[in-house]
């Protein structure tokens, strides 16, 4: 009995801090832009599922209705932010496009912010061969 | 140095037509995270903030984090009713400030 629990503690402290760290600096970097954790909605996230190299990969975030912001977040980069998008009055569409730096293969997420203070959030997978020089 | 931009504009805009926005700054985005040939960790240098103002008034913004390519791009769409001016402003680390000013032939 001792032992099975003492392997289940090792095993639960082995596999859990990496990924609730990593999760968990993601809600928070989503909240502080936010102001609250976004629903799941409609987000469209153009990007190469297959990303040869990391280092400049294009992205394009849309939305389908008017918004205040757009954002998009990485799980897995050093850092969960990427890019905080603002639009003013006369920005015709609710969208951009940038190139973003990806560590490794993940899950994006994008999250939109409209002026009734709704929020919403989209992921998307990405599968990268060759890594952004992110690494210490 | 002087920096580089590059901005791209329609030529022609319609009055209240959409119109597509590319601008790209040659800027490193130095992460913090890589190391030099001598193994010294390079400092971290980063455009933060991007802004695009038409006549004055704020219309596009960004923040910038490491996550975002080297020579930093971003493309929007915006929307004018007469001519007006278009100006761009980034700022970053170490006192990184470039701005730039079109004009927009809007008929």
């Amino acid at each position: 009995m001792k032992r099975r629990e003492f392997v289940l503690a090792a095993a639960a402290l082995a596999a859990l801090p990496e990924a609730r760290a990593t999760d968990d600096a993601l809600r928070a970097a989503i909240r502080a832009w936010a102001g609250r954790d976004p629903e799941a909605g409609a987000l469209k996230i153009e990007i190469a599922e297959l990303v040869e190299n990391g280092n400049a990969v294009p992205v394009r975030i849309a939305a389908s209705e008017p918004v205040s912001g757009l954002a998009l977040f990485t799980p897995l980069n050093p850092e969960p932010e990427v890019v905080h998008a603002s639009f003013g009055a006369a920005v015709a569409r609710p969208e951009f496009s940038t190139r973003m730096r990806l560590a490794r293969s993940q899950r994006i997420v994008a999250v939109a912010r409209a002026a009734d203070g709704r929020c919403w959030q989209a992921g998307m997978d990405v599968i990268v061969t060759l890594a952004a020089c992110v690494e210490p | 140095m002087a920096t580089r931009a590059v901005i791209t504009l329609p030529v022609a805009i319609k009055a209240g037509e959409p119109f597509e926005v590319r601008a790209t700054v040659a800027h490193a985005m130095e992460t913090g995270y890589r190391s030099g040939d001598d193994g010294a960790r390079l400092a971290r240098d980063l455009v933060r903030r991007f802004e695009c103002r038409l006549d004055g008034e704020l219309v596009f913004a960004a923040d910038l984090f490491a996550a975002i390519s080297a020579n930093p791009y971003l493309s929007f769409w915006l929307r004018a009713n007469k001519p007006a001016e278009l100006s761009f402003s980034w700022r970053g680390d170490n006192g990184f400030s470039h701005d730039e000013t079109r004009r927009l032939n809007v008929a």
